[in-house]
């Protein structure tokens, strides 16, 4: 990131009344990426959205996109970001391509070039043939699709997506995933904000974990993996053996914890996978191995942990008080 | 902290649509037809009493604006009293409120314009279709006069009732601000439409009567006025000033000062500087009857700025989240 950022929240917050929905919130992202803001339904990630808009009054703090302060200057912002809202929608009675103009006008592009433009943008998203159909008729992807299409027409430099995949079919969700990384090669930085972790972990550079309001977690998949797991790799050993296999399972190389969580399973916390090591040692101990697992570091994986962990330190907390 | 970019971007597109919208509209088409429908009952149920009850008089055409049939109250201008609220209603009721149900609004919001442009753009749509339909009106009913009547319309006549017709512009425009407000309070289309209509039918069909009693309670009248026969000029004067509360009572005052040139006064209280000089029942020039209908229709261009910064203000404030 030796690029300036393209947004670059510092303290950003933003309350109604008592009740703080976003609360100092720091993040950057950079030219080209795709970033992701995950969490929770209620975690504040629409409203900080819809701040970096200008939507939405700022409580407290500064948010800059594209070098514009939404706040003082929301139209250069809205010019130059495009924005997908969660369950987008058209006007019914007109059809895909009068939807678009009206956006198309609404954004001040020259007359001669509206037509062109809204038809390169509806074939980007596989709308073409449907171009003069009402949008009554349109499914959830498609009208999802049509909101990408106006991204696509206005030629945004940030696409914010909001919720782009919830509702859809996998199908559905798989080509729309597909168009967003379409999206990222055309040079075009994607925010994306969802609570579905795989497709997240599928798209994303980097993502941002909000809670209650906070980013709790920053950074790649990677990173937050050794973050929170404390390694990249959980290998599961369910095996019987006359001797301990503890001390077997913490020789292997690359392994730096071995947890008993039951009376014969073990939870091996390593560096790599080291499953065919974990095997060895079980057979070398005259063991039956019963079972042999990895959790790859997936953001499921990461979250529940993250929250499991977060649980338990309150629990820890309470029964110190 | 002042905001850069002007307010005005994106107003004529929003304008644009909305008025294609009502002009294509289901609505639009039951207005055309109201429209049609009172023209030709008004005009023929007028007709017959003109022919009968005027010999002459300089102002035959605007006859038709004020006469009723024979038997009945139906004019044209007690018909648009209360038409007029109806069709700016049915204009503005969802005005706002539709735009979050779709779910457009936050993806309207996110191109380059200010919330500003949407409200005034729906504003300035609805008031000109409002305007087409009584435009239409007018003419409707200016032609067949001509084509019955068989007199050619003075100056002074056509001056008169295109005078009317603004008016009746500015009483459906404070109307439209009423609807739009609500539209913009009241996320549920039904809700805004039926709190509307109950404002239109309290201040048209109430709010005389209540004005009345609340008058005599304020300024209990003088007995020694009823013993001479007539009501007591305080509190006359009182039930005028609650009465012009309601946009149709100023609605009337003022097309009534422009339809009847005879008009000396709007309210009933005697101000002896408008009679000096006077022959009584002789016709006022045009200038005086504008000044006559003056205060009332800027009390209902009054009217239509302090709805419509109202729905603005609140507007602004709102959250764009559904």
């Amino acid at each position: 990131m030796n690029a300036p950022p393209v947004i670059a929240a510092r303290g950003l917050a933003k309350r109604y009344g008592k009740a703080t929905v976003v609360d100092a919130v720091d993040f950057d992202v950079a030219k080209g990426e795709i970033f992701g803001l995950l969490g929770p339904n209620g975690a504040g990630k629409t409203t900080t959205i819809l701040m970096m808009l200008g939507l939405t009054e700022v409580s407290a703090g500064t948010i800059s996109v594209l070098d514009h302060d939404p706040v003082r200057d929301p139209l250069a912002v809205k010019r130059r970001v495009g924005y997908l809202p969660d369950q987008v929608g058209f006007y019914d009675n007109l059809t895909a391509f009068d939807n678009l103009m009206y956006s198309a006008r609404l954004m001040g592009i020259a007359s001669r070039e509206r037509a062109p433009r809204i038809k390169e943008a509806l074939a980007r998203v596989r709308l073409a043939d449907v171009a003069e159909k009402r949008v009554a008729t349109f499914s959830r992807g498609m009208r999802q699709r049509l909101g990408l299409a106006e991204i696509v027409m206005k030629r945004a430099e940030i696409a914010i997506l909001d919720e782009p995949t919830s509702g859809l079919d996998p199908q559905a969700t798989v080509e729309f995933l597909d168009m967003i990384e379409e999206l990222k090669r055309a040079g075009v930085t994607v925010l994306l904000s969802s609570h579905l972790l795989d497709q997240v972990q599928r798209v994303c550079d980097r993502v941002a974990l909000f809670q209650r309001g906070r980013i709790v977690l920053i950074g790649t998949v990677a990173e937050l993996a050794r973050q929170v797991l404390g390694a990249g790799f959980v290998v599961e050993v369910e095996a019987d053996a006359a001797s301990d296999l503890d001390a077997r399972f913490g020789a292997i190389a690359g392994v730096s914890s071995v947890e008993r969580v039951g009376a014969d399973r073990y939870r091996l916390t390593a560096d790599r996978d080291v499953r065919p090591e974990a095997a060895r040692a079980v057979v070398a101990a005259n063991g039956a191995l019963r079972r042999l697992s990895v959790d790859d570091p997936s953001l499921g994986a990461i979250y529940t942990r993250f929250f499991e962990k977060q649980a338990g330190s309150e629990e820890g907390a309470r029964d110190a008080a | 902290m002042r905001r850069e970019g002007s307010p005005w971007q994106g107003l004529g597109t929003v304008f644009t649509k909305e008025l294609a919208d009502h002009l294509s509209s289901v609505r639009m088409l039951v207005l055309e037809l109201l429209i049609f429908v009172i023209a030709g009952v008004v005009v023929y149920l007028a007709i017959d009493n003109i022919r009968e009850t005027t010999a002459e008089d300089p102002f035959v055409l605007l006859k038709l604006f004020t006469s009723g049939g024979a038997s009945s109250v139906l004019s044209l201008l007690f018909i648009l009293g209360f038409v007029v609220p109806l069709m700016a209603i049915a204009l503005g009721f969802d005005a706002i409120n539709s735009e979050h149900n779709r779910r457009t609004m936050s993806r309207i919001l996110s191109q380059p314009i200010y919330r500003d442009a949407l409200l005034a753009g729906k504003f300035l749509a609805g008031l000109a279709t409002l305007a087409v339909c009584l435009l239409c009106l007018w003419l409707l009913v200016v032609g067949q006069g001509i084509i019955l009547l068989g007199v050619p319309p003075s100056g002074e006549e056509v001056g008169r009732s295109l005078a009317f017709l603004l008016i009746t512009l500015a009483y459906a425009g404070t109307w439209l601000a009423l609807a739009i407000l609500l539209s913009i309070v009241s996320r549920s289309a039904a809700t805004a439409v039926l709190v509307a209509l109950g404002i239109w039918l309290f201040l048209t069909l109430l709010w005389p009567i209540l004005a009345h009693g609340l008058a005599t309670i304020v300024s209990p009248p003088d007995p020694r006025y009823a013993l001479i026969g007539s009501a007591d000029p305080a509190t006359v004067g009182w039930e005028q000033m609650l009465r012009s509360i309601s946009p149709n009572e100023l609605f009337n005052g003022a097309a009534i000062s422009l339809l009847a040139p005879e008009t000396r006064q709007v309210s009933q209280i005697l101000d002896l500087n408008q009679w000096r000089g006077a022959v009584l029942g002789a016709p006022l020039p045009f200038s005086e009857s504008l000044a006559i209908a003056g205060p009332q229709a800027v009390a209902l261009i009054a009217g239509v700025i302090v709805l419509f910064v109202a729905g603005y203000v609140v507007f602004q404030r709102q959250e764009v989240r559904a």
